[in-house]
C-alpha cells in the first residue's frame, strides 16, 4: 500500500470536512466501545487473562528464534512448506511464484493486513493473475479501489449508499433498477458473487492471527467464514504473516484468544476460529493439497531489543483505535498506511522509516484510553513519547517547535527563572483579562484558541499561592 | 538465506548467539507441559448445570437447540426441524461410525454421505466436543468430518453427545493430545505427519454473520445461515436437571 503519511495534516483537515466521514464514524465509535466494556464486564477474569497475555507474549519474544524454529519444523513434518521472507518484495515474489507453480488465474484471499502491507494485489494483478476479496468490507473496497481504513472493519467509513452505488457499478449483469430494501439484500448478493469465486479460485490467501509453534498451526479468526472457505476450497493454500503472531502453545493461543474477540467487537468469541495444519492429510476427503507459510519479517525483528519491542505484542483486535479520540475524529485513511490509530502510530514509522512518518506520533491527545484498553498492555502514549524524542533528536521536529522546546528547556533546568517568568506572565495575563475571564484570542496560540477560550489566570502562580497558604498553615501550628 | 538473516536479527536483538541446550531449555520445557493460563470460572460446573450453559451460549449465538434421548432418535429429530423450516430432506451426512448407521431412510430422509459440494443446502455433521464457557462446537477435518460440511450448505446441523460438552478449551486440548497421540514435546511425530491436530480443526460458535455494513449485525455471510445442535443425551449425570 502507498505510503501517504507525510500529508497527514492535509489529509486529517480534509477527514474532518468529509460530511459522509464523519457520519460514519459518529455512528461507529460508541457501538464497539460499549460492547467492548460490556464484554469486559462479563468475564471476571479479564484483568487476569490481560496480564497472562502480556507475560506470554514477553516471554515468546525472548524466545522468537526457539519458537519459530520449532514452528517451521512442525509445519513441515505435517506437510508443509516455509518460506522466509526479510521484506515485502521477498514475500511478494514468493507468492506470486507458488501462483505460477500452482499454474494460477484466480486467487481469493482472506482479509490480511500483512498482504495490504506488501501491497500484494497489486503485485499479483501486475503479472496477470487476478485477486478477489472475500472479506465483506475488503470485496467493496477492492470494488472501489480504496485501502481498508480499519484493521478489523476495513470499510468503516462507508455509509450504506456507497455500498448500494459501488455494487451497482461493479455488478452489471444484474438489474441496474434493483432495489436494495435492507442491509441484507448487500450481503445476500455477496454471498452469491462470491460464492462462484470460492469454487472456482485455485489458490486461497490468508492471513493469519496466530501461529501455534508446538503443533505447526496457522490460526485465523472470522465471522463471516470467508477466510475458512478460502483456506478449505481450493487446491492451494497459502498463509501470509508476520513472525510476530508466533505463539508457543495451544493453551498460549486460547489466553490470547479469549481476549481476542472481546477486545475487538465485544464477541465473547468469534464465530468461526479455524486451525490449519498442513495441507490434506492421505486420507481426507478434502482440503488443500498444498500448504505454503510465508513468514514475513519487513522490520519486525529490528524491534527487538529496541523501546518499542513491546510492539510486538499487538494481537491487531484495534481496541486501541475504536478507542481513541483522534481516530474517532479522522477516521483510518488520513493516517496514509495500513495500520491507523494509536498501534499505527507507533508501527507505521517502525516500519516505513520516521521520515515520512513523523506527523503520527504526534497524532495524539495522550489520554491513555488506547494503553488502558489495549488486551497485551502495550504502553502505547510511551513509545509514541519516544517516537518524539527521537524525532528531535534527528532534526525532523520543525523548527518553530524546536525553538519553543528549547526555550522551555532552558526555562526547566533553571527553577528560579521559571518562576520568575510564570509569576510574570501569569500577572500580566491575569491583568490582561481581568474583565471578562476568558481570552478569545491570544498572541503565539491562534491554533488553540479557534476551537475554544482560554481561562484568564487569577493573577498568581501556583508556586506563589502554595508557599503562601504554606506559611499560614505554619503560623497557625505555631 | 532469508531464514539465517531473520533469526540472526532476532538474536542480535536479543543481545546473544544463536540456539544452545541451555537455550533450548524453557521453550522445550513449555512446549512438553504447556502451562495454562487463568481459565473462566464460569464453565466449571456441574455436569447438568455445564450441558445447560452450553446450549444458552450457542442459542445466545443465534443457533437453535433440541435435546434428544438416544442417538437413534437423530434423524426422527433431524426430519421434524427440517420439516417445520421447509428445509427440503436431502442431507449430506459426516461418515461419521456414530451417523453411518443411523435409520436415515425410516425418516424420510435422504442421505449422502462424504464432504459437501456447492448444491448440497443441509448438511449433518459430527461434533468432537462443545465448550460450554462461549457455546463453541469443535468440530476437526478428518475423513469422517469433511471440513466443507461445515461451511458450503446454507443450513447445518451439529450432532454433540451430552458426554462430549466440557467447561473450557483447555480440556479440547487434552482429549485431542490423548485420543489422537501425543508426540514427544519438539520432535511431535504421528502417522499423517500432523501430530495430534487434524489439517483442519474449526471452533464454530454461532451462525455466519457480518458486521461491515455500517457496523449493524447482519445473519448470513458466507458460511451456514442456520445452526441446529442436537443434543444427545447419552450422559445420565448431564440429565439431572434437564
Amino acid at each position: 500500500m502507498k505510503l501517504t503519511s507525510r500529508d497527514f495534516k492535509t489529509n486529517a483537515r480534509q477527514a474532518l470536512g468529509d460530511a459522509g466521514l464523519q457520519r460514519a464514524l459518529g455512528r461507529s465509535a460508541t457501538h464497539f466501545q460499549a460492547r467492548v466494556a460490556q464484554a469486559r464486564e462479563n468475564l471476571p477474569e479479564f484483568e487476569a487473562l490481560r496480564e497472562a497475555a502480556r507475560v506470554i507474549r514477553d516471554h515468546t519474544i525472548a524466545h522468537m528464534d526457539a519458537y519459530l524454529e520449532t514452528y517451521a519444523a512442525a509445519v513441515e513434518r505435517s506437510g508443509g512448506i516455509v518460506h522466509w521472507c526479510k521484506n515485502a518484495a521477498e514475500a511478494r515474489d514468493t507468492v506470486l511464484s507458488i501462483c505460477r507453480a500452482a499454474g494460477a488465474r484466480m486467487v481469493t484471499k482472506g482479509k490480511s493486513m500483512a498482504s495490504e502491507e506488501i501491497g500484494l494485489n497489486e503485485h499479483l494483478e501486475a503479472h496477470g493473475i487476478e485477486p478477489v476479496e472475500t472479506d465483506l468490507g475488503e470485496y467493496v473496497l477492492q470494488l472501489r479501489r480504496e485501502p481498508p481504513s480499519h484493521i478489523i472493519a476495513p470499510a468503516f467509513h462507508l455509509n450504506r449508499e456507497d455500498w448500494e452505488a459501488s455494487f451497482r457499478a461493479a455488478h452489471t449483469d444484474l438489474p441496474a433498477d434493483r432495489v436494495f430494501q435492507e442491509r441484507r439484500e448487500i450481503l445476500a448478493e455477496a454471498r452469491t458473487r462470491l460464492r462462484e469465486r470460492f469454487l472456482a479460485a485455485d489458490v486461497g490467501i490468508t492471513g493469519a492471527n496466530f501461529l501455534v509453534a508446538e503443533t505447526g498451526s496457522s490460526v485465523i479468526v472470522t465471522n463471516e467464514g470467508n477466510g475458512d472457505l478460502t483456506q478449505t476450497l481450493p487446491r492451494v493454500h497459502i498463509v501470509l504473516a508476520g513472525i510476530d503472531k508466533i505463539v508457543p502453545t495451544l493453551e498460549d493461543t486460547t489466553t490470547l484468544l479469549r481476549l481476542l474477540a472481546r477486545s475487538a467487537t465485544g464477541q465473547e468469541m468469534s464465530v468461526y476460529t479455524s486451525f490449519a495444519t498442513g495441507p490434506r492429510r492421505a486420507a481426507d476427503t478434502d482440503g488443500p493439497a498444498e500448504y505454503h507459510v510465508v513468514l514475513l519479517d519487513n522490520g519486525r525483528s529490528a524491534l527487538i531489543g529496541t523501546p518499542f519491542q513491546d510492539m510486538l505484542r499487538c494481537i491487531r483486535c484495534s481496541a486501541c483505535m475504536n478507542h481513541c479520540p483522534v481516530y474517532g475524529a479522522i477516521g483510518g485513511h488520513a493516517y496514509g498506511w495500513v495500520y491507523p490509530g494509536p498501534m499505527g502510530a507507533v508501527l507505521t514509522p517502525a516500519l516505513a522509516g520516521l521520515a515520512e512518518t513523523a506527523d503520527l506520533p504526534n497524532a495524539t491527545t495522550f489520554c491513555g484510553r488506547c494503553a488502558a484498553v489495549c488486551p497485551v498492555k502495550i504502553p502505547l502514549p510511551d513509545l509514541m513519547r519516544h517516537w518524539r524524542k527521537r524525532q528531535f533528536e534527528r532534526r525532523l521536529t520543525p523548527s518553530v517547535t524546536r525553538s519553543a522546546l528549547g526555550l522551555w528547556g532552558w526555562f526547566a533546568r533553571r527553577p528560579a527563572s521559571w518562576r520568575l517568568a510564570s509569576r510574570a506572565a501569569m500577572r500580566v495575563l491575569g491583568w490582561a483579562g481581568r474583565r471578562g475571564g476568558h481570552f478569545s484570542a491570544l498572541p503565539l496560540a491562534g491554533g488553540w484558541t479557534a476551537g475554544r477560550d482560554m481561562p484568564a489566570p487569577e493573577g498568581e502562580t501556583f508556586f506563589t499561592r502554595y508557599e503562601r497558604e504554606q506559611r499560614v498553615a505554619a503560623r497557625r501550628r505555631a | 538465506m532469508s531464514q539465517e538473516a531473520i533469526l540472526g536479527a532476532i538474536r542480535r536483538g536479543l543481545g546473544r548467539g544463536g540456539l544452545t541446550e541451555d537455550r533450548l531449555a524453557v521453550p522445550r520445557a513449555r512446549l512438553a507441559a504447556p502451562p495454562r493460563g487463568p481459565v473462566p470460572a464460569r464453565g466449571d460446573l456441574p455436569r447438568a448445570a455445564q450441558v445447560a450453559l452450553f446450549l444458552r451460549a450457542a442459542e445466545r449465538e443465534f443457533a437453535s437447540t433440541v435435546r434428544v434421548p438416544a442417538l437413534s432418535a437423530v434423524p426422527g429429530a433431524i426430519a421434524a426441524w427440517l420439516a417445520a423450516g421447509g428445509l427440503g430432506t436431502e442431507l449430506v451426512v459426516a461418515p461419521h461410525p456414530e451417523l453411518a448407521g443411523l435409520a436415515w431412510g425410516e425418516a424420510g430422509l435422504s442421505a449422502r454421505f462424504g464432504p459437501a459440494c456447492a448444491a448440497d443446502r443441509v448438511s449433518v455433521q459430527h461434533a468432537f466436543a462443545g465448550v460450554a464457557e462461549t457455546g463453541t462446537l469443535v468440530l476437526p477435518s478428518g475423513p469422517e468430518r469433511p471440513a466443507t460440511l461445515n461451511l458450503l450448505p446454507e443450513t447445518e446441523i451439529v450432532v454433540l453427545p451430552a458426554s462430549r460438552v466440557v467447561g473450557a478449551y483447555e480440556t479440547v486440548w487434552d482429549w485431542l493430545r490423548v485420543e489422537r497421540g501425543r508426540g514427544e514435546g519438539l520432535t511431535a511425530l504421528h502417522d499423517d505427519g500432523g501430530g495430534f491436530m487434524p489439517r483442519a480443526l474449526m471452533l464454530v460458535s454461532g451462525v455466519s454473520r457480518s458486521a461491515d455494513i455500517e457496523q449493524t449485525l447482519e445473519l448470513g455471510a458466507h458460511g451456514p445461515r442456520r445452526l441446529h445442535v442436537i443434543l444427545v443425551d447419552d450422559d445420565p449425570a448431564a440429565c439431572a436437571a434437564a
